[in-house]
């Protein structure tokens, strides 16, 4: 957390805003701050109004009634943008065709919401937009709404209880009177206390006109007419571009050779030594790239150096071996008990090899230091804009609320855009050459090969069932790198097994490691649905029916659902088999099925069919989610089948999309079928939810067809046909 | 560096650079035409598809040099002026892009692929749009819109 800011910053990113509007803005507090009022003329009215109450400003609303809401969530294809609008709007009781949205200002004290972990933050990670935000927007909204009644009420000279609002409007029944939201805006006026609306008083979710319906998204105009900007597609007078050689050994530092020979070079500004990397500052991107080619720099040995992904899990297996203490991530029940009582005991191991983000947006800022180096602004996408405030603000030795940043579109984050490396790199960048502004510009080489990699790992389970065959518990290692990474999703949410315990084993590799999508589920889930799948077989038992058992009854539910959506059970077309899978993330629970075929000569692994069934609480967006869920299907079926990185002496050994393959349209399965239970719990995170789901249900089809298990991902041919011949 | 003139959506433009440039950078960082994006830098992705008279191109490896002889440039941003493309219209009523990154490249390599052939098949369509990655995978939606646009979605 950084320190807090208010006076300046709040003012600053404020007033930006407000200056552009010719109605007014409701300042409301998300959590129940005083709100206030402000003519948008007025603006030491607004900056007094902001520097006394904290107050945030969800939304603005002009005498012609347009309404402009602001959205504290990145937009990184998820479809916050639209989804959480949609919630302020339904409380608000706004016409959506009047809707706008932008995003809102970095400014955690006033848009953000409280993570246990973290304190105040705006970050957009772990599918938790929507479950975080749903009651601070619903409250916004509503107190929005009771401003605009209040002021109505007055008006009219009646009772606010008598008042109802349609889309928009506010009506009064027994007079028979209507008037528009921007009606009110001439004579608004700042009520004397503005409650915290009851949530007995919000909506009825039965009279829900926006949320649960299928809303167009609010970006997706411009994404088709390419007008959405990117950080990348910034365009500043005067602006330089850089482009930084951060060598291919993780923690590697450089010593540049000739740098009198690269500063003679056509349209070179500078080269700056960052520490980790070369950055040269040209005229135009071209003649960045080319000099790049021509430098020549001596690069010390790092923690990387030596480390060959190849020979990490006989190092996890030793680990094992060796019996070495971890750290203990669950421990329910009591699992010696458990292996002390067990009829059956088994042990199985799984692995999986480094995976990148591979976002199609290469990393990538737009900054300027003002020429005092006393200021910042930096041109942005990503999933923290607060912290990279705080970070840029570091790095140049100014204060917090000198930097603003602009957040803009991400071309895909998936866990990588929530450091703030590339905005720093920027500045820094900048700063040598400020005032002009500079564009760094990661290349698909940088950006893989100096990437941040979802750690290899193994997982080894040792499962322990009773003389009925019922699973007691099991425990869980998982041995790999990355702090706490490789142990996420490994908590079983939904299972009824009394007995679970999970040790996290770390082995640093001096790898550059990182949240990839679902994070840790990809992983875990794989092991702990496997490991399902494998007892269900040992036993001769249906896989569905060995996890109808286990299940508490809302996860079930989206079993069930999946089992008659793929009607489970139906014999199938020789040579196509089905697996099955279920798992918890984000606090949705969702269960998926595929049908596979194989070519036993190539080794190559067919997916046809993708059937999922997810209850995520209320659902906002509901044609949104089942596209996430077709994305994060297909994300999946790259990541287990096309995705791998390979490290060599610490180096990575791909380098863009030509060595590393993700999947293309020619291998997708011919559907992809998404139910999307209707349920009335509060939202949970749905995001990620598909993609850990396909390694599994891959894996256990593998099975069902050959009765061999693939334990390592990805599965590539070789490894397929290793399998077969085992 | 040199002088060139280019035909980009319609208009003649001066341009300068060295002939090594590639015709994205020139497109976007000197025409300031965004809608065209970088990604791979190889040809690999589709991100930075342009036509060239009709024909879908990678602009990212195409040298400036091999579009000064008064071949047409097309860009998303030249595709239609208000979206009306029948490319553009599917991709909205199917709500394809995720990202939208690569959906300039994706729309352009659908478009390119209509003119030649107005009603491609369903395999048709696999084959040639599998040129274009989206690594939000929304190929499930960009292979359904291109029907939509072609008129052979059923």
């Amino acid at each position: 957390m950084h320190t807090k800011t208010k006076q300046d910053k709040s003012v600053n990113s404020r007033r930006s805003f407000l200056k552009n509007s010719g109605g007014v803005a409701l300042l409301i507090g998300g959590a129940g701050i005083l709100p206030q009022i402000v003519s948008c003329k007025n603006e030491s009215e607004i900056i007094n109004a902001v520097n006394e109450n904290g107050v945030s400003a969800w939304v603005q609303l002009t005498k012609e009634g347009l309404i402009t809401i602001f959205s504290p969530a990145t937009e990184m294809g998820q479809g916050s943008m639209t989804a959480l609008p949609i919630i302020f709007a339904e409380e608000m009781d706004a016409d959506w065709d009047k809707v706008s949205v932008e995003f809102a200002p970095q400014d955690a004290d006033l848009y953000g919401r409280d993570l246990k972990w973290k304190g105040r933050s705006m970050m957009t990670f772990g599918s938790t937009g929507v479950m975080s935000y749903y009651s601070i927007l619903r409250q916004a909204g509503a107190q929005a709404r009771y401003i605009l009644l209040s002021s109505a009420a007055k008006r009219w000279d009646v009772d606010i209880k008598n008042l109802t609002t349609g889309p928009s409007k506010i009506i009064h029944k027994e007079s028979n009177r209507e008037m528009s939201y921007g009606e009110v805006v001439s004579f608004l006026e700042i009520p004397s206390n503005i409650p915290t609306i009851p949530d007995d008083q919000l909506k009825d979710p039965k009279d829900f006109r926006l949320i649960g319906s299928v809303t167009p998204r609010t970006d997706i105009p411009y994404k088709v007419n390419g007008t959405a900007q990117f950080a990348m597609d910034l365009k500043l007078p005067d602006m330089l571009y850089g482009s930084i050689n951060r060598g291919r050994l993780h923690g590697a530092k450089p010593t540049l050779k000739n740098e009198g020979k690269i500063k003679e070079m056509p349209g070179v500004v500078g080269v700056y030594d960052i520490g980790y990397g070369i950055g040269i500052v040209t005229e135009s991107v071209t003649e960045g790239f080319m000099a790049r080619h021509f430098l020549e720099i001596d690069w010390s040995k790092s923690d990387a150096s030596g480390f060959n992904s190849a020979d990490a899990f006989d190092t996890y297996d030793k680990v094992l071996e060796d019996g070495k203490s971890g750290k203990e991530m669950h421990n329910e029940g009591d699992v010696k008990l458990a292996r002390e009582s067990a009829a059956n005991t088994y042990v199985f191991d799984y692995k999986n090899d480094y995976i990148y983000h591979g976002q199609q947006e290469p990393l990538n800022a737009v900054a300027r230091v003002a020429e005092d180096g006393a200021s910042a602004e930096v041109w942005i996408g990503t999933q923290n804009g607060v912290d990279t405030a705080a970070d840029i603000a570091g790095a140049l030795g100014i204060s917090v609320a000198s930097v603003t940043v602009h957040q803009q579109y991400l071309g895909g984050g998936f866990g990588r855009r929530t450091l703030s490396d590339y905005g720093v790199e920027a500045a820094l960048l900048a700063k040598e050459v400020a005032p002009r502004p500079v564009k760094l510009i990661w290349t698909r080489e940088d950006d893989l090969q100096y990437g941040m990699y979802r750690p290899a790992s193994l997982q080894r389970m040792e499962a322990f069932t009773d003389e009925d065959g019922n699973l007691t518990g099991f425990t869980h290692d998982v041995v790999g790198d990355g702090v706490r990474l490789i142990a996420d999703g490994s908590d079983i949410n939904g299972y009824k097994i009394p007995n679970h315990k999970v040790v996290m084993h770390i082995v640093p590799h001096g790898i550059r490691v990182k949240h990839w999508r679902a994070v840790g589920h990809g992983t875990n889930k794989f092991a702990i649905e496997c490991m399902m799948d494998e007892i269900a077989a040992e036993q001769n038992t249906d896989p569905v029916e060995f996890r109808k058992k286990i299940l508490e009854p809302k996860p079930l539910a989206t079993l069930e659902k999946v089992a008659t959506m793929a009607n489970w059970g139906k014999s199938l077309p020789s040579g196509r088999a089905r697996g099955v899978a279920f798992l918890e993330r984000s606090r949705t629970f969702s269960s998926g099925i595929c049908e596979i075929s194989l070519d036993r000569s190539s080794g190559k692994i067919r997916v046809h069919h993708f059937w999922s069934a997810h209850d995520a609480g209320v659902v906002i967006q509901p044609d949104s989610v089942v596209a996430q869920m077709e994305g994060g299907i297909v994300m999946g079926l790259s990541s287990i089948f096309n995705e791998q990185i390979t490290i060599v002496n610490g180096e990575a050994q791909q380098s863009n999309y030509n060595d590393y393959p993700i999947i293309r349209m020619h291998d997708l399965p011919e559907t992809i079928e998404t139910e999307i239970l209707k349920t009335t719990t509060p939202p949970a995170g749905i995001g990620e939810s598909s993609t850990p789901l396909v390694a599994c249900a891959v894996a256990n089809a593998f099975f069902a067809m050959t009765g061999k298990r693939l334990r390592h991902m990805p599965f590539t041919p070789a490894r397929v046909l290793e399998a077969l011949a085992s | 560096m040199a002088k060139y003139t280019i035909n980009i959506n319609d208009e003649n433009q001066e341009v300068e650079a060295s002939e090594k440039t590639h015709l994205l950078w020139i497109v976007r960082e000197q025409l300031g035409l965004m809608g065209t994006k970088y990604s791979c830098g190889i040809g690999a992705c589709g991100a930075c598809t342009v036509h060239i008279d009709g024909k879908s191109t990678r602009s990212c490896i195409t040298p400036i040099t091999a579009v000064i002889d008064g071949q047409k440039i097309t860009t998303i941003e030249g595709l239609s002026s208000d979206s009306s493309h029948p490319v553009q219209k599917a991709w909205v009523e199917a709500q394809v892009p995720q990202c939208g990154y690569c959906q300039s490249g994706q729309i352009m390599h659908a478009a390119g692929l209509l003119n030649q052939n107005p009603s491609p098949s369903k395999e048709e369509i696999v084959k040639y749009m599998s040129a274009n990655l989206c690594r939000c995978g929304t190929y499930m939606r960009i292979a359904k819109a291109v029907e939509m646009a072609a008129g052979t979605d059923s």
